[in-house]
Parts: structure tokens; C-alpha cells; sequence
């Protein structure tokens, strides 16, 4: 997320947006790479943001809720300020997931999908973060990788983020 | 890049520089840290201990006299961080920030190697200081990954230096297109991303199909949980995989190219963007490349969190923006491709392959592996086993080499299960196979597939049940849900073993199951569904009685499945 | 030719014809679900599975082109074992609501169900839970019972060139529906019905308003008349068994009388109308330089089309309204004047071969006689059903008249049904009125003919009239889009929402196909012919009803009744 941009105006989103289509004007096939930007810009893809792309590349709204709707890492709805990511490749799960998951689970009160009521986290099951070797694992905010978690270990990890 | 001179001179200036790493002391610099930075030793905190040696060498006034890089994954990432200092080739593991302050002191400037972070071979009394030494790596052999312990990956001079790109040079300025085909085709390569088609024989395909202009793809969606290999090719030596895509585009006449990576490998992302600059930089892209008069690019495309794009038709429609919904073939890619134009789609660690078979020859290449399987592969170790990450090996090393040489063994004295290949649409292998060389055939024959190489060891404690259920799980989740037999026949597989793990089994579920996974290999759209059941019907194959348990006696030995809600 | 054999027989196709097709030439019928020729071709569903000797798995027949030397067998016991296997997973995530479903008796499902002999469904799993959508006056969703076969977005993306509706999600939760779950009525879907049509389930289908028009027959208060449109009477006969082209025009009469309506008009009756109005509409254009090309308006999916679509061309459509409109606005005035019945008491059904004509009779604008001009508007589909429902034997009905004076027609009225008959009509009339001459050869062979975009110059008088007939949105689209660029020199448009015109129109009998439209498409013109009257400025009926009513085309009381204005309406909105 490089700037929330849900507290910019409304003016200001959609000069934005319009930056990350420009290169991609009346091409639909820089849809994904498009929606991408747009989700890292604005956290997630809310319809106005999703009408405004479909509009930029020249295609329907329902090809574009149709994509988002089919990749994973599109999100519909507004996430958490820090995503949790837990591991559930095989190398995690044979190594403890379901540990994982319900440490979280019991610490946050959440079930995967879920944003905690502060807006402080969100939780996702991913397949495979790369880190098979320190299973199980989970990355935070998409780039930090936590592995070798025990249940006493996770608190000191949650710490971290604000 | 003009000539095979100019980059003769890169290669030369930069060799000069490296010979530390092939362990000549230098007269201008103490020493080369190549430290791990792939995902494993980055979550092991390797990234602290790079600061605490970079403020220990700054202490030491030798900050100028040392080079920290940071490597793709060195393969042990159970001992992470570990490291690798030239020129001596000490190999350390497991660093700590507070160990920066000994190596700088200690190794560096004096000399005393450090036991204590050295490796020790299970059951050896005196640790192994050399990497070359060191039983784990011994056993393996590096094609795909051969910059790995030597090269910077976001450095092309170091990869010029280790003779990257003179297999481009030598295809642009020596080779027809047909012969360098007929390398390909000669050296054996079959496709590493899990089908094991002859490589050769795709390039011969599409050169030969009408329509223009061509594509080569690189598929990096590595997306079956427990593997990472192409992510090591990708994030340690990004080059080799431009250099194999731009040599193909050469043999079958296509002058774009697309390397379509997973949206949960930034760091692959971020040092195959840079590499693609490098290489633009130096005229190793673009237009009229070595002077032959041959252009070629490379785009990437990020992948949003979909199974199915590892497919290669989701994945051509998905590199076209929209849902990565797989499609009946015929037509097949090498017809119509990306944009509906004939299309080369190969695996990352195919494409890593390719250079080396340019350059040294398809005999030399030819001359590892069996007879069928050619060249080594690259395997992802995880689960219960000692030794996790990545290893390289020839092609008909035993499972039991794999698993009790290479990966030291089954942790905790536990006694060892099956080791599962080719992760959800791949099988299990019990104990009484374990000396089956590893090549495509023989593990086929057990059921199992050779798959893109994730290699997931389990041990007593390990309920099959559970681990069905798991990757039945995964594919439900994952199916794209276009054709009938996969969208609902997985769910009902899964019903159905999900009711045997809470004790609600009946009699007959396993033969439903069986009859089930029977009819959706054979009548799903594509690979995702076709392989779905396998990992059911192995475990029923192999382990009938743990189902037989859980149906009749509602009970789950392993003590994995909670039977009673 | 690509020689293959086929359960024993040796056949020689052309390249590129796929095994389903092949098959068909030696005789096999192979089932299929997902396929629709020409239309939908993406081998989803695994119905159509066949061995194909060598090869791995078994193979979709409908994707799968012939190779030289392939050695197919369509119905070995593993082939029907498979397929069997594949419809009993179909049905494990299936409502078995037969018995309550609209198309029951009618239902490609229920067929293949029958034919496999399905007498077990083994699996108890989850099954598709998404709520209905019934937001559309035209026509109701019920996910539940979708098979996922995507005919539905093929003909609204590809044919039609809307896009209402997508795949969302993904795997078991896949769902077809309009982005963000938005409904029908609330967005760019022209309620034309085309995804009623192939739909092979209830999961698409014409909303029932029979409840409403029985009600209404029920009531003696209520003069209940009813209008028929032209496409009506060669489609009603195939909703109640009979072979495709067969004219049901008298029975239909006959059958509506005993249906206990008061009055039964025709929808030819505005058509006629409707030539002399746009006829002259025209002729003002072409004369005082108003804005050219014309367009026609009478398809109710079309201008809906417009609307969103090309809101910046809605002025080269015509102002007249859709002849059933105008048949509404004047039932409920100059026939209640003339018959002295207080039109607050008229009851006005539609019988429309048109879902979009649900949606139309609704708009706001179509109140011109100070109620609903139309009450309600049945499909063929619903009228074939209530026919049923009343033990109506229709075949063997005598053939009766319509009632006068708004059930007299000519032959003009009744092409209306078919694409190009419209022009066909107006061209039959515009002639004679410019040059006061009469029409040797009224035929106008270039206007027909199913194909998407024709084009014609016809000399009238002094001026070469340059015309352009499309059928499809597709196709409708190809020609705005010319417009648009300034590249069309046309005189006058007709377009029709519906492939085919409307004798394919979203409220048709099921199953409507291309061999089917054109036994239509025939069947009109066979009517046509039959006709003593063939113009529309001949027909008495229309001349009488502008010396008593209406006074002249264009005239003060005809736009008041029967012309309109459009709604620009954009998208995502
Ligand atoms: C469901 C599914 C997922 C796949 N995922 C991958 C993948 O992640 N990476 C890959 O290289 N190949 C994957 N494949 C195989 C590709 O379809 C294709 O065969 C391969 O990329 C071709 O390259 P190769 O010949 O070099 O192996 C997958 C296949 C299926 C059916
Ligand atoms: S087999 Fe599964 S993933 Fe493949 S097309 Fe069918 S539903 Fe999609
Ligand atoms: S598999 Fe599906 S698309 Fe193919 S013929 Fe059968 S029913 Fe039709
Ligand atoms: S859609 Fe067909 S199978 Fe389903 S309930 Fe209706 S008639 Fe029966
Ligand atoms: S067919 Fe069977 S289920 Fe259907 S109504 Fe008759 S008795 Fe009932
Ligand atoms: S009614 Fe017409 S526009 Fe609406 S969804 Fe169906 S096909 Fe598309
Ligand atoms: S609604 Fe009907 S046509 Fe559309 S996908 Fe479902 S079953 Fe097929
Ligand atoms: S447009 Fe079609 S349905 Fe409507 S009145 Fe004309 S012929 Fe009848
Ligand atoms: S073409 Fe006919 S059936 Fe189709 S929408 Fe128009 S009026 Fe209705
Ligand atoms: S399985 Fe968890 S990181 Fe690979
Ligand atoms: S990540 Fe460092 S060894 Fe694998
Ligand atoms: S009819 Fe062939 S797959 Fe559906």
C-alpha cells in the first residue's frame, strides 16, 4: 500500500488512477497489471475504482469484477492495516498450520478472510510463501517472513506491528 | 552489445575481480561474503546479520576491503542464514548479528576459521569448513544452479563473467536456427514444469507453425505449495532464464517475450526487473543483438493468486488480462499462443538449462542422467526432514540418496512414511520404494509424477487421510471451476474424505472415492483436474489400511484427525 | 477431407468440423450441455465426452477437431459410464425442483437425465446456494439451478455485445451474474431474453405473468383484449408441439377467444401503422435535412441498447413508438371512444415473441392514454402455456378472423416478424407515395435473409435510397459504430435487437436455432403472400382510423400517442 488513498479526495483518486492507466488506455490487455497498481494504490478495489479501469481500457465492468473475482490476491473490500498471511503449502502444513491458524485465531479472534475490528490486522491463508524450509511459516505485509513458529513465539511477532 | 569482443572484454575485467571467489587471495580485498538472501535466510533474520558485520567491518576500518552480496538461496534454508567466504569457501550456517563481530575479527582479519558455525556432518566429530567438502552438496550437481555460491544476481558482469551470455553469442553469431533446435532436441531436456515434454521438440513445433509474430514465454507461477525452486532460479540467477528465453526466441524467429511470475515472489520480481535492465543496458536486449540483426524483449507479468495459471493455457489467457480459465487443446500453444500466435512456454528451470546446452554441447549435457531423463533437477525438500530447501541432483539419483544422504534423515528418530513428489497432482511413495532412481518414468510407474520438483518427506506421525484431505483441499480451492468434473467432482472427493476424518465414513466411500477419482482424470478439462485424484488414490493405493482405520474403527492412528466433533 | 471413422463407419469431413459434427453424418448423437453451435464451443461441460483411440483421456467431442486416421467411439460402456458419471455430479449440485420449474418438460438437463437413465444421485454434498434475481420485468435468474455452461454470456457478450453478465469467483463458487452482484433492471442488460433462449435450464427464464392475465380473464369488470404480434403466429405452434415453420395464425385466434379475451387484435395492425408514421418521418427528414440515417425504434431491446450504449445517436432514432405501444395508446382512446368503454376498464395483453416488451410496456413514457397503455406482455412461451393449462387442443381448433377494425392488416404488418421486413414494408410504401406510381414487384429480395448487416440502394423516384438492415447487437453495433465515425451514409436503419428479427426473439419457443429461424423466417413471408393486402398505406383499417382519429401522419394527436422520446442512460452507472 504506497498511500492510502482512501482519505485523498475523490478528485485526487482518480488523477491517480488515471496515471496508472494512461499506459494502458483503450488496452485490455493490461488489465491485471492495471488492477494490481490500482490495489496497491487504494488497499483494495472498490467499485468506483473498478468502473473507472473499465472505462480507461475499454472493457466491461463485468469483465472486470470477473477477473477480480477470480485471483486470489484481489480483494473486494477494504483490508487491515497489516495483512498476516499464513502458510498452508504442504512443507507448513505437515509442520504445524492448523497450530498457526489457531494460535491466530485465538489471539485475534479472527477466521481467515477476516479484518480485526481496529482495522489493526488481516488474515489470509496462502499457499506456499517460499520459505518451506523454515515451516511453517507465515510473511506479514507481504514481504516478512516468519518462520519456525511455535504457539508461545506468535505474540512477540504481533508486537512488531502496530 | 555489438560483438562477441565486447563481451569477451566484460567478462575478462570482470574475471580479474572474481578470483577470489575461485580462491585466489586478492592483493585489494579481504574477502567475499556471499551471504544467503533468499526467502528462507531472509525470515532467519540474514539481513540483521549482514548490518552487524557491515558496522563490524566499519569498525575495523576494512569496510572498503570486503563485499557483502547477497546470494539466491543457497539451498540449506533449514541453516539459515548461512553464508559462504571466499576466498577460502568457508561455509557458515545458522549466523547470528552477534557472530558478525568473530567472522570480521577472527576469519577475515586473521585468518581462524570458526567452528562453531561450521557444518558438521551427522555423526562427524570435526566440523567441515569448505563448501566444496561438504557431504550435502557433494551429492548434487549444479546446472540450473551454477552461479548460485558464485555470483551476485543483480550484477550481469558477474554473470558475464561465469560465461553467462556466450551461449547467446554463440547461437546469434554461430548457430542456424534449426541447429540450435537440434541441440536442444539432442541434449535430451525435457520440460521441467511437471509434464516433461521434449523441449526440442516444442521449439520444433512452434518454428515450424504458420502465423506471426511468435512468442516465448517463461512460466514462473510455481504455485504448488511446497516448492520454491523456480523462485531460487529466478531470485539467484535471473540471467540465465533471459539468456535461455533469448536463444529461443532466436531458434523459432520470435522477438518478444513474457515471464509470467507469481505475485507472492517480490524479490524474484525485483531482480528479474533489474536483470531485464542490465541486459537492455548492454544491448542483450533490444534491438540487433550481437549484431546478427536479431531483436528481442522480455515484459513480465505478475500472476494474481491463481493455481490453474501454471496451467499453460490459463496462464496465455491470463497474460491477456483475463480470468485464467484453461482451454481445451488442440490448438496447442506452439499454434496459438499468447494472443492467439504460436507460443514457446517453457518452466523457469527449463529455460535455466538451455544456455548450458548451447555452450558446452548437448553430448556434455546428455551425459547426465538416464536414458530417458536427462540432466539433473532441481528438488524443493521440505516437510520432516533434516535438511530442508533446495537441492540439485542428476536425474536417477535414488529417493533414498534424496532423503537419507542429501536431506540427513527423518528428524527426532522418527521412522520415515512416504516422501510425496509433485505436490497436488503428484502421489505418495512409501518406504518399500525408496531406492526408485528419480527420473519421470519410474516415478510415473509409481503413481506418482516427478512434477515440478516440490519433494514433501513424512514421517510416522503423518495421517494419509489427512494429507489427501489436504491437497484435495487445495485443488477444491484452486479448481477454476469451468468444466463440471473437476468443479464438483473435487468437492465431492473432498466431502467425502472430510466425513472419513470426522469418523462419518461409510462403507463404500473408498470405493466412491476411487470411482470418482478415475472418471475426473479422465474426463477434466485440463492438468489441474486430470491430476487432482492422485493424491487420493496413491494414499488409498499404499495406505488402504489408514482409511479402513478411520471408516470402520473411527480412528485415526496418527492422532491427526479430531474423529469425535 | 480428413478421413476418420466413427463407431465402425468409415466418414470424410472437411478439415476442421469437429467430431460432434462428424458423427452426426454417421448417424451417432452424442449429448451435449454446454455446446451451442457456432455460439458456445468451450467444452466446459463433459457432456459430449467420446473415446478417441491413443489418446489419454477421453474427449470433448464438440472442441475437438478430426485428425486424419482417428478412430472415434462415441458409445462404449466406459464413454457412457463417464458421462453418466459426469451428469450424476451435474445433478449433485442441482435443485430437483422439476415438478415447479418452468421448464420442465422443456429442459436439456431433465432430458440428459432421463436419457442416462439417472435413477441415483450418490452424492450429498454442498450445493449451490445464490439468491434469484427477479428485479427484471423481463426475465428472472435462479443460480441455483445453473449449470454453469455459459451459453448465456456467450450470447449476451458475443452476439449481443452487452455484457450483463460474467463469471464471478471462482471453482464450486462460480456464479454467472452482472458485476457486484448488481441486478438485472439496474443496469446495461437490454432485457432482450436471448439468454433466456439458451439457457438449457430454468436458470434463465421469461418472468410469468400468465397469474396476472388470468386474473384478468377472471374479472368481468376488466375488457380484456389482447394483440398479437406478428412473429406470434408462426412460433405459437412449435410451443404446443408442432414442427418449426408451422402458421398458426387462425388457431392462435380461435384459441384466444376461448381463452375468454373480449377482443383479439393484431399487432399488424400498428405495424401498418407504424409505416405510415416512420414513412413519413423519414420523408421530413430526407426533405428538411433533420438527421439522417434513420433509425427504426420498434425493438424495445434495441433502444434500451441505445440508450446506454450510443446515447449520443438516440436522435437518429425514430420518434414512432414500437407498434405494440402504439396499439396500447390506442386501445385505451380511440377504440374505447369509438366502443364507449371506460378505458380505465380495458385490460390490454400483449402476446410478443419478446421478453424486452415486459420491460418496454413499463417505461414511464408509455402512458399516453393516461393508464398503462399495455398491461402486460406474455411470451409465446407463457401463451403456449396457458393453451396447455386450458386443455386447448390448437391444432385442431378452426381457423378464426381477428376482430375489426384493430385486427385488420396487410402482409406489411405481418413481415415486421423477420429481419428486413420492416424496411420491406416501408419501402413498399415509401415508393408508391413519392412516385405515386404502384409497385410492380413488391418483393424486395435484398432486405431479406438472416444474414447480420445488409445493405442496399433502392431507386425511388428520383432518389437512390441507401439502407442497411441488421439483425443481432453485434451486428447493430458494426453499423452505429460507422455512424459514429462519420462513415455512414444511409437513409434509413433497421435494426433488430434479435437474431433473426424478432421471430428469434428472446420470448420464443425453445429450443430457437438458425434452422429454426429460417423455417420461421419462411414461414412469415408464406403469410405474407397469403394476404390480399400487402401495404401498409392500403390497409383500411389504419386509412379509417386517421379520418376519425388520428387526422394525419405526424399530426398532433399522433405524436401525442404515438411517438416518444429516449432516455440517455450511459453505463456503470
Ligand atoms: C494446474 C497446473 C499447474 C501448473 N503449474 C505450473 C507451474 O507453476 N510452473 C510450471 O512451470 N508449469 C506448471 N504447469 C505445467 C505447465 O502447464 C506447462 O506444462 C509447463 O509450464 C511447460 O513448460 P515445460 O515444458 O518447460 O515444463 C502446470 C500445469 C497444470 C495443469
Ligand atoms: S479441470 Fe478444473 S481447473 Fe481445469 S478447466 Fe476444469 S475446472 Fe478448471
Ligand atoms: S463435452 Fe460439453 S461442450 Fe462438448 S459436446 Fe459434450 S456437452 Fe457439448
Ligand atoms: S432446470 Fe430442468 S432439471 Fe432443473 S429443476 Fe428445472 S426442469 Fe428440472
Ligand atoms: S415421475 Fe415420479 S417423481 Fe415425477 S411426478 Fe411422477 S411419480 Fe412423481
Ligand atoms: S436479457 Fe439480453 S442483455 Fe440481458 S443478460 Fe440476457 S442476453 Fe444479456
Ligand atoms: S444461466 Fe443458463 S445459460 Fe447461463 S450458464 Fe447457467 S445454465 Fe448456462
Ligand atoms: S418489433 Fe417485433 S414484436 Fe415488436 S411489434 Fe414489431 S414485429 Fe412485433
Ligand atoms: S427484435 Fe423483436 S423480439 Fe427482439 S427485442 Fe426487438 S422486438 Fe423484442
Ligand atoms: S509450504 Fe509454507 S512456505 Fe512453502
Ligand atoms: S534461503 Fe538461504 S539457503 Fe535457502
Ligand atoms: S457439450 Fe462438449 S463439453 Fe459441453
Amino acid at each position: 500500500m504506497v498511500t492510502c488513498a482512501c482519505n485523498a479526495s475523490n478528485d485526487e483518486l482518480t488523477k491517480q488512477l488515471d496515471r496508472i492507466i494512461d499506459p494502458y488506455r483503450g488496452n485490455p490487455g493490461g488489465l491485471i497489471q492495471v488492477l494490481t497498481k490500482a490495489q496497491n494504490l487504494v488497499g483494495y478495489l472498490p467499485r468506483r475504482v473498478q468502473v473507472q479501469i473499465a472505462e480507461g481500457l475499454g472493457v466491461s465492468l463485468q469483465e472486470v469484477y470477473g477477473v477480480v473475482t477470480f485471483y486470489a490476491f484481489f480483494s473486494l473490500i477494504p483490508r487491515g492495516r497489516h495483512k498476516i498471511s499464513v502458510c498452508a503449502g504442504t512443507a507448513c502444513y505437515v509442520k504445524g498450520t492448523k497450530m498457526v491458524t489457531k494460535t491466530l485465531k485465538d489471539l485475534l479472534d479472527l477466521k481467515p478472510g477476516q479484518t480485526t475490528p481496529d482495522s489493526r490486522f488481516t488474515l489470509e491463508i496462502v499457499r506456499c510463501i517460499g520459505a518451506c524450509g523454515l515451516a511453517p511459516a507465515m510473511i506479514i505485509d507481504g514481504k516478512d517472513v516468519h518462520g519456525r513458529l511455535e504457539p508461545e513465539l506468535i505474540p512477540a511477532v504481533l508486537e512488531q506491528y502496530a | 552489445m555489438k560483438s562477441l569482443d565486447e563481451l569477451a572484454k566484460i567478462k575478462e575485467n570482470r574475471r580479474e575481480a572474481l578470483k577470489i571467489r575461485e580462491g585466489f587471495p586478492s592483493a585489494t580485498e579481504k574477502a567475499h561474503v556471499m551471504m544467503c538472501g533468499g526467502a528462507g535466510c531472509i525470515s532467519s533474520k540474514c539481513l540483521e546479520v549482514v548490518d552487524a558485520m557491515k558496522e563490524a567491518l566499519s569498525k575495523n576500518g576494512i569496510a572498503d576491503q570486503v563485499q557483502i552480496i547477497l546470494t539466491g538461496c543457497m539451498g540449506p534454508c533449514d541453516m539459515g542464514p548461512v553464508a559462504i567466504i571466499y576466498p577460502d569457501a568457508t561455509f557458515y550456517r545458522r549466523l547470528k548479528p552477534k557472530d558478525a563481530g568473530a567472522i570480521v575479527e577472527e576469519h577475515i582479519m586473521k585468518g581462524n576459521k570458526i567452528p562453531r558455525l561450521m557444518y558438521r556432518a551427522p555423526g562427524a566429530k570435526e566440523p567441515t569448513p569448505n563448501v566444496k567438502d561438504i557431504d550435502l552438496f557433494a551429492k548434487q550437481k549444479k546446472i540450473v544452479l551454477r552461479n548460485n555460491f558464485y555470483i551476485d544476481p543483480t550484477s550481469i558482469e558477474d554473470y558475464i563473467a561465469n560465461d553467462g551470455y556466450a551461449a547467446l553469442g554463440k547461437a546469434l553469431t554461430k548457430m542456424q536456427p534449426e541447429e540450435i533446435i537440434e541441440e536442444v532436441k539432442k541434449s535430451g531436456l525435457r520440460g521441467r514444469g511437471g509434464a516433461g515434454f521434449s523441449t526440442g521438440m516444442k521449439w520444433a513445433f512452434t518454428a515450424a507453425a504458420s502465423g506471426a509474430p511468435k512468442y516465448v514465454v517463461c512460466n514462473g507461477d510455481e504455485g504448488d505449495p511446497g516448492a520454491f525452486m523456480d523462485r531460487s532460479v529466478l531470485e539467484g540467477d535471473p540471467h540465465s532464464v533471459i539468456e535461455g528465453m533469448a536463444i529461443c526466441g532466436r531458434a523459432i524467429g520470435a522477438e518478444q517475450g513474457y515471464v509470467y511470475v507469481r505475485a507472492e515472489y517480490p524479490l524474484a520480481i525485483e531482480r528479474l526487473d533489474l536483470a531485464l535492465q542490465k541486459a537492455r543496458e548492454n544491448g542483450l536486449l533490444g534491438k540487433d543483438i550481437f549484431g546478427s540483426g536479431f531483436n528481442f524483449d522480455i515484459e513480465i507479468r505478475i500472476g494474481a493468486g491463481a493455481f490453474v495459471c501454471g496451467e499453460e493455457t490459463a496462464l496465455l489467457t491470463s497474460i491477456e488480462g483475463r480470468r485464467g480459465e484453461p482451454r481445451p487443446r488442440p490448438p496447442f500453444p506452439a499454434n496459438a499462443g499468447v494472443w492467439g500466435k504460436p507460443t514457446v512456454l517453457n518452466n523457469v528451470e527449463t529455460w535455466a538449462n538451455i544456455p548450458e546446452i548451447i555452450l558446452k554441447g548437448a553430448d556434455a549435457y546428455a551425459s547426465v542422467g538416464t536414458e530417458k531423463s536427462k540432466g539433473t533437477k532441481v528438488f524443493a525438500l521440505a516437510g520432516r526432514i533434516n535438511n530442508t530447501g533446495i537441492i540439485e541432483v542428476p536425474m536417477g539419483t535414488t529417493l533414498r540418496e534424496i532423503v537419507f544422504e542429501i536431506g540427513g534423515g527423518i528428524p527426532r528418530k522418527k521412522a520415515f512414511k512416504a516422501v510425496q513428489t509433485g505436490g497436488p497432482s503428484g502421489g505418495c511413495i512409501p518406504a518399500e520404494h525408496l531406492d526408485t532412481p528419480v527420473d519421470y518414468d519410474s516415478l510415473g510407474a509409481l503413481g506418482a509424477i516427478m512434477g515440478s520438483g516440490g519433494m514433501i518427506v513424512l514421517d510416522e506421525d503423518t495421517c494419509m487421510v489427512d494429507i489427501a484431505k489436504f491437497f484435495l483441499d487445495f485443488v477444491v480451492d484452486e479448481s477454476c471451476g469451468k468444466c463440471s468434473p473437476c468443479r464438483i467432482g473435487t468437492k465431492r472427493m473432498y466431502e467425502i474424505l472430510d466425513n472419513i476424518s470426522k469418523g462419518k465414513g461409510k462403507e463404500g466411500d473408498i470405493e466412491l472415492l476411487e470411482e470418482l477419482a478415475l472418471m475426473i482424470k479422465a474426463t477434466a478439462l485440463c492438468g489441474l483436474g486430470q491430476t487432482a485424484p492422485n493424491p487420493v488414490l496413491s494414499t488409498i493405493r499404499y495406505f488402504r489400511n489408514e482409511y479402513e482405520e478411520h471408516i470402520r474403527d473411527q480412528k485415526c492412528s496418527c492422532n491427526v484427525c479430531e474423529l469425535k466433533e | 477431407m480428413i478421413n476418420l471413422t466413427i463407431d465402425n463407419q468409415q466418414v470424410a469431413v472437411e478439415p476442421g468440423t469437429s467430431i460432434l459434427e462428424a458423427a452426426q453424418k454417421v448417424g451417432a448423437r452424442i449429448p451435449t450441455l454446454c455446446y451451442l453451435k457456432d455460439i458456445n464451443v468451450i467444452g466446459a461441460c463433459r457432456i459430449c465426452l467420446v473415446e478417441v483411440q491413443g489418446a489419454k483421456t477421453f474427449i470433448p467431442s464438440c472442441v475437438a477437431p478430426v485428425a486424419e486416421g482417428m478412430v472415434v467411439r462415441t458409445n462404449t460402456p466406459a464413454v457412457l459410464k463417464a458421462r453418466k458419471l459426469v451428469l450424476e455430479l451435474i445433478l449433485s449440485d442441482h435443485p430437483m425442483e422439476c415438478l415447479t420449474c418452468l421448464r420442465n418438460q422443456n429442459c436439456e438437463l431433465q432430458d440428459l437425465a432421463k436419457e442416462f437413465g439417472i435413477t441415483e444421485v450418490r452424492f450429498d454434498g454442498a450445493k449451490t446456494e445464490y439468491p434469484a434475481d427477479d428485479s427484471s420485468p423481463a426475465i428472472v435468474r435462479d443460480p441455483r439451478k445453473c449449470v454453469l455452461c455459459r451459453r448465456c454470456i456467450s450470447v449476451c457478450t458475443n452476439v449481443q455485445t452487452v455484457q450483463a453478465l460474467c463469471a464471478v469467483n471462482r471453482g464450486f463458487d462460480t456464479l454467472i451474474s452482472p458485476a457486484f452482484n448488481e441486478k438485472l433492471a439496474d443496469m446495461e442488460c437490454v432485457q432482450c431474453g436471448q439468454c433466456s433462449l439458451v439457457c438449457p435450464t430454468g436458470a434463465i427464464v421469461e418472468r410469468d405473468d400468465t397469474a396476472k392475465v388470468w386474473a384478468a380473464l377472471a374479472d368481468p369488470k376488466k375488457h380484456v383484449v389482447v394483440q398479437t404480434a406478428p412473429a406470434t403466429r408462426v412460433q405459437l405452434g412449435e410451443a404446443l408441439g408442432a414442427e418449426p415453420g408451422s402458421i398458426f395464425t387462425g388457431q392462435m385466434v380461435a384459441g384466444l377467444r376461448r381463452l375468454g379475451f373480449d377482443k383479439v387484435f393484431d399487432t399488424d395492425f400498428t405495424a401498418d401503422l407504424t409505416i405510415l408514421e416512420e414513412g413519413n418521418e423519414l420523408l421530413q427528414r430526407v426533405t428538411n435535412g433533420g438527421t439522417l440515417p434513420m433509425i427504426t425504434s420498434c425493438s424495445p431491446g434495441w433502444i434500451k441498447f441505445c440508450e446506454h450504449f450510443y446515447p449520443d445517436l438516440l436522435n437518429h432514432l425514430s420518434t414512432c413508438k414500437s407498434p405494440q405501444q402504439m396499439f396500447g395508446s390506442l386501445v385505451k382512446t380511440y377504440y374505447a371512444e369509438k366502443e364507449g368503454i371506460d378505458p380505465e376498464d380495458i385490460y390490454c395483453v400483449s402476446i410478443m415473441p419478446c421478453t424486452a416488451k415486459k420491460y418496454e410496456c413499463q417505461r414511464p413514457e408509455m402512458n399516453s392514454s393516461g393508464y398503462q397503455d399495455v398491461d402486460v406482455v406474455l411470451t409465446t412461451r407463457e401463451l403456449g402455456r396457458m393453451f396447455i393449462q386450458a386443455g386447448l387442443d390448437a391444432a385442431n381448433l378452426p381457423e378464426e378472423e381477428y376482430d375489426a377494425p384493430l385486427g385488420i392488416s396487410t402482409g406489411a404488418g405481418e413481415i415486421f416478424g423477420a429481419s428486413g421486413g420492416v424496411m420491406e414494408a416501408a419501402l413498399r410504401t415509401v415508393y408508391e407515395v413519392v412516385t405515386g406510381e404502384t409497385l410492380e414487384n413488391i418483393d424486395f429480395e435484398v432486405c431479406r435473409g438472416i444474414s447480420g448487416v445488409k445493405e442496399a440502394t433502392v431507386q425511388v423516384g428520383d432518389l437512390p435510397v441507401k439502407v442497411a438492415i441488421t439483425n443481432g447487437l453485434g451486428n447493430a453495433r458494426k453499423v452505429l459504430d460507422k455512424i459514429r465515425a462519420g462513415e455512414a451514409d444511409y437513409h434509413f436503419i433497421e435494426v433488430m435487437c434479435c437474431p433473426g428479427g424478432c421471430i428469434g426473439g428472446g420470448g420464443s419457443p425453445i429450443p430457437t436455432d438458425i434452422d429454426i429461424r429460417l423455417k420461421r423466417i419462411d414461414a412469415t413471408y408464406t403469410e405474407d403472400e397469403r394476404m390480399a393486402l400487402r401495404k401498409s398505406h392500403e390497409n383500411p383499417a389504419v386509412k379509417a382510423l386517421y379520418e376519425e382519429f388520428l387526422e394525419k401522419p405526424l399530426g398532433h394527436k399522433s405524436h401525442e400517442l404515438l411517438h416518444t422520446k429516449y432516455t440517455p442512460r450511459g453505463v456503470n452507472k
